[in-house]
Protein backbone atom coordinates (compact mmCIF):
# COMPACT_ATOMS: atom_id res chain seq x y z
CA UNK A 1 0.00 0.00 0.00
CA UNK A 2 2.74 2.33 1.06
CA UNK A 3 4.41 1.38 -2.07
CA UNK A 4 1.67 1.91 -4.29
CA UNK A 5 1.06 5.84 -2.59
CA UNK A 6 4.66 6.71 -3.43
CA UNK A 7 4.15 5.92 -7.21
CA UNK A 8 0.60 7.29 -7.32
CA UNK A 9 2.14 10.36 -5.45
CA UNK A 10 5.11 10.66 -8.33
CA UNK A 11 2.31 10.34 -11.16
CA UNK A 12 0.25 13.20 -9.54
CA UNK A 13 3.64 15.15 -9.09
CA UNK A 14 4.67 14.36 -12.82
CA UNK A 15 0.86 15.16 -13.88
CA UNK A 16 0.78 18.92 -12.24
CA UNK A 17 4.29 19.82 -13.33
CA UNK A 18 2.64 19.30 -16.85
CA UNK A 19 -0.54 21.40 -16.06
CA UNK A 20 2.24 23.91 -15.24
CA UNK A 21 4.32 23.58 -18.25
CA UNK A 22 1.22 23.58 -20.28
CA UNK A 23 0.43 27.12 -19.09
CA UNK A 24 3.88 28.57 -19.89
CA UNK A 25 3.63 27.29 -23.12
CA UNK A 26 0.49 29.14 -23.72
CA UNK A 27 2.12 32.06 -22.46
CA UNK A 28 5.02 31.51 -24.82
CA UNK A 29 3.40 31.48 -28.22
CA UNK A 30 0.89 34.28 -27.22
CA UNK A 31 1.42 37.37 -29.39
CA UNK A 32 3.57 39.04 -26.97
CA UNK A 33 2.49 42.76 -25.14
CA UNK A 34 5.55 45.13 -25.27
CA UNK A 35 5.17 48.29 -27.11
CA UNK A 36 8.08 49.52 -29.15
CA UNK A 37 8.39 53.04 -27.87
CA UNK A 38 10.21 54.83 -29.99
CA UNK A 39 8.99 52.76 -33.05
CA UNK A 40 5.24 53.17 -32.35
CA UNK A 41 5.09 56.98 -31.60
CA UNK A 42 2.20 58.52 -32.65
CA UNK A 43 0.33 55.55 -33.23
CA UNK A 44 -0.40 54.44 -29.43
CA UNK A 45 -1.55 57.02 -26.24
CA UNK A 46 -1.78 56.18 -22.87
CA UNK A 47 -5.24 55.77 -21.71
CA UNK A 48 -6.93 59.18 -21.94
CA UNK A 49 -7.31 59.94 -17.98
CA UNK A 50 -3.51 59.98 -18.02
CA UNK A 51 -2.81 63.18 -16.51
CA UNK A 52 0.58 63.91 -18.68
CA UNK A 53 0.76 67.95 -18.43
CA UNK A 54 -1.67 70.53 -16.85
CA UNK A 55 -3.47 72.37 -19.91
CA UNK A 56 -5.98 75.24 -20.43
CA UNK A 57 -8.13 74.86 -23.38
CA UNK A 58 -8.31 77.57 -25.83
CA UNK A 59 -11.56 77.76 -28.29
CA UNK A 60 -11.49 79.35 -31.78
CA UNK A 61 -11.53 83.04 -30.74
CA UNK A 62 -8.54 82.48 -28.52
CA UNK A 63 -10.69 82.59 -25.28
CA UNK A 64 -10.73 80.50 -22.26
CA UNK A 65 -12.83 79.48 -19.18
CA UNK A 66 -9.93 80.74 -16.06
CA UNK A 67 -11.67 83.80 -14.27
CA UNK A 68 -8.51 84.49 -12.41
CA UNK A 69 -9.61 82.72 -9.21
CA UNK A 70 -6.39 81.69 -8.29
CA UNK A 71 -8.08 78.76 -5.97
CA UNK A 72 -5.67 76.06 -7.95
CA UNK A 73 -3.22 78.40 -6.47
CA UNK A 74 -3.87 78.12 -3.54
CA UNK A 75 -4.79 74.45 -3.15
CA UNK A 76 -1.66 73.68 -5.05
CA UNK A 77 0.69 71.57 -2.80
CA UNK A 78 4.00 72.69 -4.26
CA UNK A 79 3.66 75.77 -5.13
CA UNK A 80 3.89 75.12 -9.07
CA UNK A 81 0.99 76.79 -10.25
CA UNK A 82 1.08 81.10 -10.40
CA UNK A 83 -1.80 82.84 -11.71
CA UNK A 84 -0.63 86.41 -12.16
CA UNK A 85 -3.69 89.16 -12.63
CA UNK A 86 -4.23 92.44 -14.09
CA UNK A 87 -7.02 95.29 -13.31
CA UNK A 88 -9.28 95.70 -16.80
CA UNK A 89 -12.16 97.63 -17.50
CA UNK A 90 -15.35 95.85 -18.18
CA UNK A 91 -17.02 97.34 -21.46
CA UNK A 92 -20.52 96.42 -20.53
CA UNK A 93 -20.59 97.42 -16.78
CA UNK A 94 -17.68 99.68 -16.92
CA UNK A 95 -16.13 98.59 -13.80
CA UNK A 96 -12.66 97.65 -12.85
CA UNK A 97 -12.31 93.61 -12.69
CA UNK A 98 -9.36 91.28 -12.23
CA UNK A 99 -8.52 89.23 -15.17
CA UNK A 100 -5.91 86.58 -16.00
CA UNK A 101 -2.87 88.26 -16.82
CA UNK A 102 -0.53 85.23 -16.99
CA UNK A 103 -0.98 81.31 -15.99
CA UNK A 104 2.38 79.84 -14.92
CA UNK A 105 3.16 76.18 -14.48
CA UNK A 106 6.04 74.58 -13.66
CA UNK A 107 5.48 71.03 -15.00
CA UNK A 108 9.42 70.88 -13.16
CA UNK A 109 7.94 70.64 -9.53
CA UNK A 110 4.54 69.70 -10.56
CA UNK A 111 3.51 66.07 -8.88
CA UNK A 112 0.57 65.51 -11.02
CA UNK A 113 -2.10 65.06 -7.83
CA UNK A 114 -4.58 66.79 -9.56
CA UNK A 115 -6.28 68.79 -7.00
CA UNK A 116 -6.17 71.86 -9.49
CA UNK A 117 -8.48 70.56 -12.08
CA UNK A 118 -10.88 68.81 -9.33
CA UNK A 119 -11.08 72.52 -7.14
CA UNK A 120 -11.38 74.26 -10.40
CA UNK A 121 -14.78 76.06 -9.79
CA UNK A 122 -14.68 76.93 -13.79
CA UNK A 123 -13.21 73.60 -15.46
CA UNK A 124 -10.84 76.30 -17.10
CA UNK A 125 -7.99 73.90 -16.67
CA UNK A 126 -7.50 70.01 -17.40
CA UNK A 127 -5.05 67.19 -18.52
CA UNK A 128 -3.63 66.22 -21.25
CA UNK A 129 -1.58 63.00 -22.57
CA UNK A 130 0.85 63.99 -23.53
CA UNK A 131 3.65 62.73 -21.90
CA UNK A 132 7.30 63.73 -23.67
CA UNK A 133 8.46 66.25 -21.22
CA UNK A 134 12.23 65.76 -21.52
CA UNK A 135 14.05 69.34 -22.49
CA UNK A 136 17.75 70.24 -21.93
CA UNK A 137 17.38 73.03 -19.86
CA UNK A 138 15.31 73.89 -16.27
CA UNK A 139 13.76 77.29 -17.40
CA UNK A 140 11.98 75.27 -20.72
CA UNK A 141 9.89 73.13 -17.52
CA UNK A 142 8.04 76.74 -17.05
CA UNK A 143 4.98 76.96 -19.00
CA UNK A 144 2.81 79.50 -19.66
CA UNK A 145 -0.86 77.92 -20.36
CA UNK A 146 -3.06 80.77 -21.69
CA UNK A 147 -2.21 81.98 -25.10
CA UNK A 148 -1.00 85.15 -25.41
CA UNK A 149 -3.86 88.01 -26.07
CA UNK A 150 -6.38 85.12 -24.58
CA UNK A 151 -9.34 86.68 -22.69
CA UNK A 152 -12.25 85.02 -20.98
CA UNK A 153 -15.32 84.02 -22.48
CA UNK A 154 -18.03 85.97 -22.17
CA UNK A 155 -20.98 84.33 -20.55
CA UNK A 156 -24.73 85.65 -21.15
CA UNK A 157 -26.02 85.68 -18.23
CA UNK A 158 -29.47 87.29 -19.57
CA UNK A 159 -30.23 83.67 -20.74
CA UNK A 160 -29.95 81.63 -17.59
CA UNK A 161 -31.62 84.54 -15.25
CA UNK B 1 25.64 13.73 -46.60
CA UNK B 2 27.99 16.54 -45.38
CA UNK B 3 30.13 15.60 -42.68
CA UNK B 4 33.41 17.21 -41.21
CA UNK B 5 35.50 14.13 -42.14
CA UNK B 6 36.19 16.04 -45.54
CA UNK B 7 37.47 19.04 -43.73
CA UNK B 8 39.80 17.09 -41.09
CA UNK B 9 40.97 14.75 -43.77
CA UNK B 10 42.31 17.85 -45.90
CA UNK B 11 43.83 19.45 -43.07
CA UNK B 12 45.17 16.20 -42.01
CA UNK B 13 46.83 15.41 -45.16
CA UNK B 14 47.90 19.13 -46.10
CA UNK B 15 50.01 19.05 -42.83
CA UNK B 16 51.47 16.03 -43.19
CA UNK B 17 52.54 16.79 -46.71
CA UNK B 18 54.70 19.94 -45.13
CA UNK B 19 55.62 18.71 -42.21
CA UNK B 20 57.21 15.71 -39.94
CA UNK B 21 54.71 13.36 -38.33
CA UNK B 22 55.10 14.88 -34.92
CA UNK B 23 54.99 18.53 -36.17
CA UNK B 24 52.06 17.66 -37.76
CA UNK B 25 50.20 16.38 -34.87
CA UNK B 26 51.21 18.80 -32.58
CA UNK B 27 49.87 21.34 -34.84
CA UNK B 28 46.52 19.40 -35.39
CA UNK B 29 46.36 19.29 -31.04
CA UNK B 30 46.76 23.35 -31.50
CA UNK B 31 44.09 23.60 -33.68
CA UNK B 32 41.56 21.53 -32.28
CA UNK B 33 42.26 22.97 -28.80
CA UNK B 34 41.81 26.56 -30.84
CA UNK B 35 38.87 25.35 -32.40
CA UNK B 36 37.21 23.72 -28.65
CA UNK B 37 37.88 27.11 -27.25
CA UNK B 38 35.55 28.99 -29.98
CA UNK B 39 33.43 27.24 -30.47
CA UNK B 40 32.57 27.19 -27.05
CA UNK B 41 32.98 31.17 -26.66
CA UNK B 42 30.68 31.49 -29.84
CA UNK B 43 28.01 28.80 -27.96
CA UNK B 44 28.16 30.72 -25.02
CA UNK B 45 27.20 33.99 -26.32
CA UNK B 46 24.53 32.56 -28.67
CA UNK B 47 23.32 30.57 -25.69
CA UNK B 48 23.26 33.73 -23.76
CA UNK B 49 21.48 35.24 -26.82
CA UNK B 50 18.66 32.48 -26.38
CA UNK B 51 18.15 31.89 -22.86
CA UNK B 52 17.11 36.38 -22.58
CA UNK B 53 14.71 35.55 -25.71
CA UNK B 54 13.14 32.38 -24.86
CA UNK B 55 12.74 33.84 -21.02
CA UNK B 56 11.32 36.90 -22.70
CA UNK B 57 8.85 35.09 -24.56
CA UNK B 58 7.73 33.02 -21.77
CA UNK B 59 6.98 35.91 -19.99
CA UNK B 60 5.01 37.59 -22.57
CA UNK B 61 7.74 40.43 -23.79
CA UNK B 62 10.06 40.87 -26.61
CA UNK B 63 13.43 40.68 -25.36
CA UNK B 64 16.56 42.40 -26.61
CA UNK B 65 15.77 44.30 -29.80
CA UNK B 66 18.46 46.97 -29.93
CA UNK B 67 21.71 45.92 -30.84
CA UNK B 68 21.24 44.32 -34.47
CA UNK B 69 17.99 42.82 -36.26
CA UNK B 70 16.12 41.12 -33.43
CA UNK B 71 18.32 42.13 -30.85
CA UNK B 72 21.21 39.67 -31.68
CA UNK B 73 24.35 41.25 -31.10
CA UNK B 74 23.31 41.94 -27.32
CA UNK B 75 24.97 39.16 -26.32
CA UNK B 76 28.49 40.56 -27.91
CA UNK B 77 28.01 43.69 -26.34
CA UNK B 78 27.53 42.15 -23.08
CA UNK B 79 30.82 40.36 -23.63
CA UNK B 80 32.82 43.77 -24.86
CA UNK B 81 31.40 44.96 -21.37
CA UNK B 82 32.13 41.97 -19.08
CA UNK B 83 35.91 41.86 -20.84
CA UNK B 84 36.24 45.66 -19.86
CA UNK B 85 34.96 45.84 -16.32
CA UNK B 86 37.46 45.76 -13.35
CA UNK B 87 38.52 42.69 -11.74
CA UNK B 88 38.56 43.36 -8.31
CA UNK B 89 40.43 42.63 -4.90
CA UNK B 90 38.40 41.74 -2.28
CA UNK B 91 39.71 42.35 1.02
CA UNK B 92 40.80 39.43 3.16
CA UNK B 93 40.08 37.20 0.48
CA UNK B 94 42.26 34.15 0.15
CA UNK B 95 43.80 35.52 -3.26
CA UNK B 96 45.21 32.34 -4.87
CA UNK B 97 41.72 30.23 -4.52
CA UNK B 98 39.69 32.83 -5.31
CA UNK B 99 42.16 33.32 -8.61
CA UNK B 100 41.98 29.49 -9.54
CA UNK B 101 38.50 28.69 -8.91
CA UNK B 102 36.61 30.75 -11.40
CA UNK B 103 39.54 28.79 -13.92
CA UNK B 104 38.77 25.17 -12.37
CA UNK B 105 34.68 25.83 -13.15
CA UNK B 106 35.52 26.53 -16.93
CA UNK B 107 38.43 24.22 -17.31
CA UNK B 108 36.21 21.25 -16.10
CA UNK B 109 33.26 22.75 -18.53
CA UNK B 110 35.75 22.85 -21.34
CA UNK B 111 37.07 19.09 -20.55
CA UNK B 112 33.53 17.85 -20.48
CA UNK B 113 32.82 19.82 -23.68
CA UNK B 114 36.05 18.48 -25.66
CA UNK B 115 34.52 15.00 -25.33
CA UNK B 116 31.34 15.54 -27.02
CA UNK B 117 30.82 13.89 -30.29
CA UNK B 118 29.17 16.57 -32.88
CA UNK B 119 29.85 14.84 -35.49
CA UNK B 120 31.44 11.55 -36.69
CA UNK B 121 34.44 13.21 -37.43
CA UNK B 122 34.43 16.31 -35.05
CA UNK B 123 35.01 14.43 -31.83
CA UNK B 124 38.10 15.48 -30.07
CA UNK B 125 38.35 13.12 -26.87
CA UNK B 126 37.25 9.89 -27.86
CA UNK B 127 38.00 7.14 -24.98
CA UNK B 128 37.04 3.55 -24.41
CA UNK B 129 35.35 4.92 -21.28
CA UNK B 130 33.79 7.69 -22.54
CA UNK B 131 30.84 8.33 -20.62
CA UNK B 132 33.13 7.86 -16.95
CA UNK B 133 35.04 10.46 -18.54
CA UNK B 134 32.59 12.81 -19.26
CA UNK B 135 30.83 12.12 -15.26
CA UNK B 136 34.39 12.63 -13.75
CA UNK B 137 35.42 15.51 -15.84
CA UNK B 138 31.46 17.04 -15.68
CA UNK B 139 31.88 16.49 -11.20
CA UNK B 140 35.10 18.59 -11.28
CA UNK B 141 33.16 21.90 -11.67
CA UNK B 142 31.82 21.56 -7.96
CA UNK B 143 35.67 22.02 -6.80
CA UNK B 144 36.11 25.33 -8.65
CA UNK B 145 32.61 26.39 -7.01
CA UNK B 146 33.55 25.38 -3.33
CA UNK B 147 36.37 27.30 -3.46
CA UNK B 148 34.95 30.38 -5.20
CA UNK B 149 32.41 30.28 -1.90
CA UNK B 150 34.67 30.05 0.41
CA UNK B 151 37.71 31.95 -0.72
CA UNK B 152 35.69 34.78 -1.12
CA UNK B 153 35.12 35.58 2.53
CA UNK B 154 31.45 36.03 2.59
CA UNK B 155 28.35 34.67 4.02
CA UNK B 156 26.24 34.85 1.22
CA UNK B 157 29.27 32.87 -1.02
CA UNK B 158 29.28 30.09 1.61
CA UNK B 159 26.11 29.39 2.16
CA UNK B 160 25.72 29.20 -1.56
CA UNK B 161 28.90 27.12 -2.30
CA UNK B 162 27.26 24.43 0.38
CA UNK B 163 24.61 23.89 -0.94
CA UNK B 164 25.58 24.05 -4.40
CA UNK B 165 28.02 21.22 -3.07
CA UNK B 166 25.23 19.23 -1.56
CA UNK B 167 23.20 19.42 -4.68
CA UNK B 168 25.63 18.76 -7.30
CA UNK B 169 27.20 15.79 -5.48
CA UNK B 170 23.64 14.15 -4.64
CA UNK B 171 22.36 14.53 -8.03
CA UNK B 172 25.33 13.60 -9.96
CA UNK B 173 24.51 10.39 -8.59
CA UNK B 174 21.09 10.00 -10.66
CA UNK B 175 22.23 11.56 -13.54
CA UNK B 176 25.03 8.67 -13.54
CA UNK B 177 22.67 5.88 -12.73
CA UNK B 178 20.45 6.88 -15.40
CA UNK B 179 23.71 7.36 -17.86
CA UNK B 180 24.54 3.79 -16.72
CA UNK B 181 21.37 2.28 -17.62
CA UNK B 182 22.24 3.07 -21.23
CA UNK B 183 25.21 2.03 -20.92
CA UNK B 184 24.07 -1.58 -20.12
CA UNK B 185 21.41 -1.01 -23.25
CA UNK B 186 24.60 -0.02 -25.19
CA UNK B 187 27.20 -2.38 -23.98
CA UNK B 188 29.97 0.28 -24.35
CA UNK B 189 31.03 3.33 -22.38
CA UNK B 190 32.36 4.67 -25.85
CA UNK B 191 30.61 8.01 -27.35
CA UNK B 192 31.14 6.79 -30.74
CA UNK B 193 30.59 3.50 -29.90
CA UNK B 194 27.18 4.41 -28.44
CA UNK B 195 25.80 7.06 -31.17
CA UNK B 196 26.61 4.30 -34.09
CA UNK B 197 24.50 1.63 -32.25
CA UNK B 198 21.75 4.19 -32.46
CA UNK B 199 21.77 4.02 -36.56
CA UNK B 200 18.59 2.08 -36.45
CA UNK B 201 16.65 3.06 -33.78
CA UNK B 202 17.36 5.96 -30.88
CA UNK B 203 18.13 4.20 -27.63
CA UNK B 204 15.06 6.49 -26.17
CA UNK B 205 12.88 3.70 -28.56
CA UNK B 206 14.93 0.98 -28.38
CA UNK B 207 15.05 0.69 -24.69
CA UNK B 208 11.50 1.09 -23.97
CA UNK B 209 10.48 2.20 -21.05
CA UNK B 210 13.22 2.34 -19.24
CA UNK B 211 15.24 4.40 -21.39
CA UNK B 212 12.05 6.72 -21.01
CA UNK B 213 12.38 6.76 -17.50
CA UNK B 214 16.19 7.70 -17.58
CA UNK B 215 15.25 9.90 -20.41
CA UNK B 216 13.56 11.92 -17.56
CA UNK B 217 15.50 11.50 -14.61
CA UNK B 218 18.25 12.52 -16.71
CA UNK B 219 16.58 15.57 -17.52
CA UNK B 220 15.67 16.17 -14.22
CA UNK B 221 18.92 15.63 -12.61
CA UNK B 222 21.01 16.95 -15.21
CA UNK B 223 19.16 20.47 -15.14
CA UNK B 224 19.23 20.57 -11.18
CA UNK B 225 23.30 20.31 -12.04
CA UNK B 226 23.47 23.35 -13.69
CA UNK B 227 22.04 24.85 -10.90
CA UNK B 228 19.55 26.90 -13.03
CA UNK B 229 15.57 27.12 -13.12
CA UNK B 230 13.77 25.20 -10.01
CA UNK B 231 17.19 24.11 -8.91
CA UNK B 232 18.98 27.69 -8.62
CA UNK B 233 19.24 27.06 -4.31
CA UNK B 234 23.25 28.26 -4.99
CA UNK B 235 22.54 31.56 -6.82
CA UNK B 236 18.77 32.17 -4.93
CA UNK B 237 18.97 36.06 -5.84
CA UNK B 238 16.76 36.74 -3.33
CA UNK B 239 18.44 34.83 -0.62
CA UNK B 240 21.77 34.99 -1.45
CA UNK B 241 22.62 38.09 -3.37
CA UNK B 242 24.35 35.79 -6.29
CA UNK B 243 25.49 32.75 -4.02
CA UNK B 244 29.08 31.78 -4.87
CA UNK B 245 29.84 34.00 -7.21
CA UNK B 246 28.82 37.07 -5.49
CA UNK B 247 32.16 38.45 -5.32
CA UNK B 248 33.45 38.15 -8.68
CA UNK B 249 33.67 41.11 -11.32
CA UNK B 250 34.97 41.45 -14.62
CA UNK B 251 36.31 38.28 -16.87
CA UNK B 252 36.29 35.98 -13.30
CA UNK B 253 32.22 36.32 -13.34
CA UNK B 254 32.55 35.87 -16.96
CA UNK B 255 33.79 32.59 -16.79
CA UNK B 256 31.15 31.02 -14.04
CA UNK B 257 28.35 32.99 -16.22
CA UNK B 258 30.24 31.08 -19.46
CA UNK B 259 30.03 27.76 -17.37
CA UNK B 260 27.06 27.98 -16.25
CA UNK B 261 25.21 28.61 -20.06
CA UNK B 262 27.62 25.73 -21.23
CA UNK B 263 27.23 23.17 -18.50
CA UNK B 264 23.33 23.75 -19.49
CA UNK B 265 24.25 23.08 -23.05
CA UNK B 266 26.46 19.85 -22.27
CA UNK B 267 23.57 18.60 -20.17
CA UNK B 268 21.61 18.60 -23.28
CA UNK B 269 24.22 17.11 -25.99
CA UNK B 270 24.85 14.64 -23.43
CA UNK B 271 21.37 13.94 -23.04
CA UNK B 272 20.92 13.97 -27.10
CA UNK B 273 24.09 11.87 -27.38
CA UNK B 274 22.87 9.15 -25.20
CA UNK B 275 18.83 9.37 -25.23
CA UNK B 276 18.39 11.27 -28.68
CA UNK B 277 20.77 9.73 -30.90
CA UNK B 278 23.65 12.75 -31.33
CA UNK B 279 24.26 13.13 -34.35
CA UNK B 280 22.97 10.03 -35.82
CA UNK B 281 19.67 10.93 -38.15
CA UNK B 282 16.22 9.34 -37.35
CA UNK B 283 16.35 6.12 -39.19
CA UNK B 284 12.97 3.60 -38.99
CA UNK B 285 13.49 0.44 -40.19
CA UNK B 286 11.96 -0.67 -43.43
CA UNK B 287 11.69 2.68 -44.53
CA UNK B 288 14.54 2.99 -47.12
CA UNK B 289 13.13 6.30 -48.71
CA UNK B 290 12.68 7.69 -45.46
CA UNK B 291 15.66 7.08 -44.15
CA UNK B 292 17.63 8.45 -46.93
CA UNK B 293 15.78 11.83 -47.18
CA UNK B 294 17.08 11.82 -43.33
CA UNK B 295 20.15 11.06 -44.05
CA UNK B 296 20.39 14.03 -46.56
CA UNK B 297 20.50 15.81 -43.49
CA UNK B 298 24.44 16.98 -42.08
CA UNK B 299 24.97 15.02 -38.89
CA UNK B 300 25.79 18.49 -37.11
CA UNK B 301 22.40 19.60 -38.25
CA UNK B 302 20.66 16.77 -36.01
CA UNK B 303 23.23 17.22 -32.99
CA UNK B 304 22.30 20.87 -32.86
CA UNK B 305 19.02 20.34 -33.18
CA UNK B 306 18.13 17.40 -30.43
CA UNK B 307 20.42 19.43 -28.15
CA UNK B 308 18.91 22.73 -28.58
CA UNK B 309 15.32 20.72 -28.09
CA UNK B 310 16.82 19.92 -24.93
CA UNK B 311 18.35 23.20 -24.21
CA UNK B 312 14.25 24.26 -24.55
CA UNK B 313 12.80 21.67 -22.71
CA UNK B 314 15.39 23.36 -19.83
CA UNK B 315 14.50 26.69 -20.01
CA UNK B 316 10.82 25.62 -20.58
CA UNK B 317 11.03 23.98 -17.02
CA UNK B 318 13.40 26.76 -15.83
CA UNK B 319 10.73 29.78 -16.15
CA UNK B 320 7.62 27.45 -15.37
CA UNK B 321 8.60 26.62 -11.34
CA UNK B 322 9.01 28.60 -8.27
CA UNK B 323 12.13 27.47 -6.54
CA UNK B 324 12.21 24.42 -4.48
CA UNK B 325 13.19 24.40 -1.01
CA UNK B 326 16.73 22.85 0.40
CA UNK B 327 14.98 20.17 2.00
CA UNK B 328 12.66 19.67 -1.00
CA UNK B 329 15.13 19.37 -3.34
CA UNK B 330 17.03 16.72 -1.30
CA UNK B 331 14.32 14.58 -0.93
CA UNK B 332 13.17 14.68 -4.43
CA UNK B 333 17.21 13.27 -5.13
CA UNK B 334 17.18 10.60 -2.40
CA UNK B 335 13.78 9.75 -2.36
CA UNK B 336 12.45 9.77 -5.38
CA UNK B 337 14.92 10.34 -8.50
CA UNK B 338 17.97 7.47 -6.93
CA UNK B 339 15.47 4.68 -5.95
CA UNK B 340 13.94 5.48 -9.41
CA UNK B 341 17.45 5.28 -11.37
CA UNK B 342 18.51 2.32 -9.08
CA UNK B 343 15.26 0.29 -9.80
CA UNK B 344 15.38 1.39 -13.72
CA UNK B 345 18.88 -0.17 -13.93
CA UNK B 346 17.63 -3.41 -12.93
CA UNK B 347 14.51 -3.03 -15.22
CA UNK B 348 17.25 -1.88 -17.88
CA UNK B 349 19.30 -5.27 -17.50
CA UNK B 350 16.23 -7.46 -17.43
CA UNK B 351 15.46 -6.18 -20.92
CA UNK B 352 18.98 -6.18 -22.13
CA UNK B 353 19.14 -10.08 -20.88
Amino acid sequence: MKLLNYIQTILIGIYRLLQGMYITMLNFIRPKVTEQYPENRGKVFPHERMRGALTMPHNEDNQHKCTACSICMMNCPNGTIQVITKQEVDETTGKEKKVLDRYLYDIGSCTFCAICTLSCPQNAIEWSIDFEHAVFTRAKLNLQLNKEGSSLIKKEKITKE
Amino acid sequence: MFDFSIVTAWIDHFLRTYLDEGWALLVEFVLVGLVILTVYAVLALLLIYIERKICAFFQCRIGPNRVGPWGVFQSVADMVKILLKEIIKIDRADPLLFRIASFLVIIASICTFGAIPFDPALHAVNFNMGVFYLLAVSSLGVIGILLAGWSSNNKYTMIGAMRSGAQLISYELSCGLSLMSIVVLAGSMQLSEIVNQQAEMWFIFKGHIPACIAFLIYLIAGHAETNRGPFDLPEAESELTAGYHTEYSGIQFGFFYLAEYLNMFIIAAIASTMFLGGWMPLHIVGWEAFNGVMDMIPPVVWFFGKTFFCVFLALWIRWSFPRLRIDQLLSLEWKVLMPLALINILFMALCVM
